[in-house]
């Protein structure tokens, strides 16, 4: 059962609201006991998480504070991340990451997009039609369509739909950015993990990726790690607060904003007092 | 428009799973080849001649003699005293040759020059680095051999001078480009620190970028003697090929190598002589091994820190 | 009073400075213009002899006449076997060392082997060809032992060259390739692969250049002296340039003066021709990025 934003912001008590939508809703990401090791040096210690469907949970904290560490480890990144180290539970949809037989078809299940955009040195076309293709996607009319699909979700197709051809690595900054949320899209993923998208985009771009977002969220579970606390309060149904690599503080989003909050050093961070 | 849906999700492996493994197994065989061809080296040439090494000779023999006639039949004499005193005066010459010339080179490539001079001054240094010791071998016999029998009024230009210059001038160029990327690699944070300080540029270059560069310096040395050391052809042609003491930069030599590719061709395969050019193989190899071993250890040491 | 004013110890700091400046560049041109003395002299006396008879014919009269025909196609072949071995090991060990292996002792021990590999004298390189191909492996003295002698011997080249090319390739392109689910190997083939080959043809060119100058690898595992007969296939044993040219510098009596010299510009051409070319390519790519 998914309300829509507008009977969500309907009911006054965001707590209840939440309930009212999620209670029902299954946990796509469920984290127990998550400890992250860089050699000596412990990034996350402990988390426990978990993420309901078609939910937009929101991660806020300062840099350091193991949030970067978590979503690799979210997409056994750590396999290829030399010295990391990864202790505790992670279950996506019911399945444990650390028992998945095929960890690339686990990835393509989640879509991410980086800080910073990476648009490889393909053309336009050959950057969404890249995902589609390692699936097994050949047909080329099938291959146009997912790509104008993903781009128009992107917000990006009318921008580039007369230069396909031309390498995405060349496109400014904020288009590069919508295009790796088109090629993460034409994943087809279940699970879409921004993070700090906004950190190398201009305000504009930034709004209408928000908006992007939020279209998005009827079809997918979202995890946005953010560095702007507004942020979060705009798109986020939950936020959770990290620092020195540990969970402070899991709640509903407006909660943090509006009501006393269970720690100090949440408070601090939201104010603008620390990180 | 219909969105197009793709193959219900199954985290199974399926063939791209597969042959990425099969890929992985392929290109850790070709990686882990350099250590099978580095210890196939040590194994073959060993192969060949250590039962000469055991059966015939003691390290008085070879190591306390300095004559070297493997082909006579009565009494074959195995001494490499000489043979290495060749190689050693030639690849010392070379380094005295080599060494202060490619290191002002370095330097002045590194430090005192910048844009297209430094790019062209680049090129040219990897080019001669290129040409084929044969080569250098043709050169020194026929060019440079006229030249010190004229200046010198010597009966025989091939010797350790001729051998020693073509050494030097072919190590030259490897140890200059060592060398420029041992100063490079010193960070311009130095160089900016000393100079807002009011260095001039050669404080700056002696003071600060030397010392800082001196174990990439040391690991460049190391590696051009490695490279005079088991030079073959050109030491060959321009030492004159003789099994000599040298007493002067006059006298003709024979280098280790030289030998080897001199004579190998002439034995019979199993014979003791075979087997005491396999035995200077060995010799050859562990001594370059060390050489480019410590090279090694002292440049990563660089980098380390 | 003027604070900037020059003062005594600055002038001297500044001619100190020229004259240091002008000391190695005393030094780096010594180190030049002979090499480019030597080569004026070897195109002044070798240079009326290169035709096209010359490079097109056989050599006849005991070698002390007539052309190096057999010697230029062997050396062709002998760089083409040795690159047909030495490319795919070279290539798939650097795709190796630079992508999947991790910082651990194999790889310090592999990186080692290369750069022992690089440093073993080549007569010993040649040494081991007669043991392990010509003998071991029973390819007799041929062209195929030749060129595996070669190959092992160039094979840091590659190694060297490809790895380079390879990482050049920012790492953020494999991060992205490997969130969407790529494995290793599409990662390669699609995005590290295509835009490092450009490199590492530059590495092969380089190879190309080292291999063909060599002379100590092939004196007794697949080059002779002379041969009338052009090779027919791998097993067949060969004529080199470079053996050529030493042949005729110390074995033959009555060679006239030109020819080596003819043989020495011939080869030296080649090497620095195929040198050039690899430098050439890598300064258009350095200003060619796709990104």
């Amino acid at each position: 059962m998914v309300a829509t934003d507008a009977e969500a912001h309907a009911t006054s008590d965001p707590e209840a609201a939440w309930h009212q939508r999620f209670d029902s809703a299954p946990i796509e990401i469920e984290v127990n006991d998550l400890t992250i090791r860089y050699g000596e040096t412990t990034v996350l210690r402990g988390v426990n998480l978990d993420i309901r469907k078609n939910e937009i949970f929101g991660i806020i904290g300062p840099a350091n504070s193991g949030k970067t560490s978590l979503l690799k480890a979210l997409n056994r990144m750590d396999m290829f991340t030399p010295g990391m180290n990864v202790q505790g539970r992670i279950r996506i949809n019911g399945c444990d990451i650390q028992t998945v037989k095929n960890v690339y078809a686990l990835r393509r299940s989640i879509g991410v997009v980086f800080p910073l955009p990476v648009g490889l040195p393909l053309t336009v076309f050959e950057n969404v039609a890249f995902a589609p293709r390692l699936g097994g996607v050949k047909d080329q009319a099938e291959l146009d369509i997912i790509v104008e699909r993903c781009l128009r979700r992107a917000a990006l197709w009318d921008e580039v739909k007369d230069r396909l051809d031309s390498l995405g690595s060349f496109l400014s900054g904020g288009q590069q950015q919508r295009l790796t949320i088109a090629r993460a899209l034409s994943q087809d993923p279940n699970i879409l993990i921004l993070d700090e998208f906004s950190i190398a985009v201009d305000p504009v771009t930034t709004m209408r990726i928000e908006d992007v977002l939020k279209e998005l969220r009827k079809e997918m579970t979202i995890l946005l790690v953010t560095n702007l606390v507004q942020q979060a309060r705009r798109l986020a149904d939950r936020t959770a607060f990290f620092l020195n690599g540990e969970c402070v503080e899991i709640g509903m989003t407006e909660c943090l904003f509006t009501r006393p909050v269970l720690d100090q050093r949440t408070k601090d961070y939201i104010e603008g007092r620390c990180g | 428009m219909n969105p197009v849906e793709f193959a219900p999700r199954s985290f199974q492996r399926n063939r791209d799973w597969y042959i990425d493994h099969v890929v992985q197994g392929v290109v850790f065989i070709a990686g882990i080849s350099a250590i099978v061809f580095i210890v196939g080296i040590f194994i073959f040439i060993t192969k060949e001649g250590m039962g000469f090494v055991l059966e015939h000779v003691t390290f008085r023999d070879v190591f306390g003699s300095m004559y070297w006639e493997p082909s006579d039949e009565d009494a074959p004499d195995y001494g490499i005293l000489a043979l290495v005193a060749g190689t050693a005066s030639v690849s010392g010459l070379a380094m005295i040759v080599a060494i202060p010339f490619s290191l002002g080179a370095a330097i002045f490539i590194a430090e005192f020059s910048s844009g297209a001079t430094r790019e062209s001054l680049k090129v040219l240094i990897e080019l001669l680095a290129a040409i084929p010791s044969v080569v250098w071998g043709f050169i020194g016999l026929s060019i440079l051999n006229p030249l010190i029998m004229r200046l010198f009024d010597v009966p025989v230009g091939l010797n350790v001078l001729n051998a020693g210059l073509i050494l030097g001038l072919m190590a030259a160029p490897i140890m200059t480009s060592i060398a420029e990327d041992a100063l490079k690699a010193v960070p311009d944070r130095y160089r900016e620190a000393a100079e807002a300080m009011g260095a001039t540029k050669w404080q700056v270059t002696f003071r600060v970028v030397l010392p800082a560069a001196k174990n990439g310096l040391l690991g460049a040395v190391l590696l051009g003697v490695g490279r005079g050391f088991g030079e073959t052809m050109a030491v060959l042609m321009a030492t004159g090929h003789s099994v000599n003491m040298p007493d002067s930069v006059f006298d003709s030599v024979r280098a280790l190598t030289a030998t080897i590719a001199a004579e190998l061709g002439e034995t019979a395969r199993g014979s003791d002589h075979y087997g005491a050019l396999f035995a200077i193989g060995i010799f050859l190899f562990m001594i370059t091994f060390v050489i480019n071993l410590s090279a090694d250890l002292i440049v990563r040491g660089v980098k380390n820190s | 009073m003027n604070p900037f004013e020059v003062t005594g110890i600055n002038t001297t700091n500044k001619r100190t400075q020229a004259l240091f400046r002008l000391l190695f560049m005393m030094m780096t041109l010594l180190l030049i213009l002979p090499v480019i003395i030597i080569m004026m002299t070897l195109v002044y006396k070798g240079g009326s002899v290169v035709t096209y008879d010359f490079l097109f014919s056989h050599p006849t009269n005991g070698m002390t006449a007539g052309g190096i025909f057999p010697a230029l196609f062997g050396t062709i072949c002998l760089v083409t076997v040795a690159l047909v071995v030495s490319v795919p090991i070279g290539v798939a060990a650097a795709i190796y060392l630079s992508e999947y292996a991790s910082d651990n002792w194999l790889t310090r021990l592999i990186n080692l082997s290369i750069v022992n590999l690089a440093g073993v004298p080549s007569i010993v390189h040649a040494l081991f060809g007669v043991g392990a191909f010509v003998i071991f492996f029973q390819f007799g003295t041929s062209i195929l032992a030749a060129s595996c002698t070669l190959a092992v011997m160039t094979l840091p080249v590659v190694i060297v060259a490809t790895r380079e090319s390879l990482q050049s390739v920012p790492m953020a392109f494999r991060e992205a390739c490997w969130n969407m689910g790529a494995t290793r190997w599409q990662t390669i083939r699609r995005i590290v692969l295509p835009n490092s080959i450009s490199g590492i043809l530059t590495g092969v060119i380089l190879e190309v250049s080292r291999t063909a100058g060599e002379t100590a690898p092939i004196m007794f595992t697949g080059a002779v002296f002379f041969t009338p007969f052009l090779p027919q296939g791998v097993m067949d044993q060969s004529m080199a340039l470079s053996l050529h040219l030493f042949v005729l510098s110390t074995q033959v009596p009555g060679v006239p003066e030109a020819l080596p010299y003819g043989v020495a510009l011939v080869l030296i051409s080649i090497v620095l021709i195929m040198n050039s070319a690899s430098i050439a390519f890598r300064m258009y790519l350095r200003g060619k990025k796709k990104w």
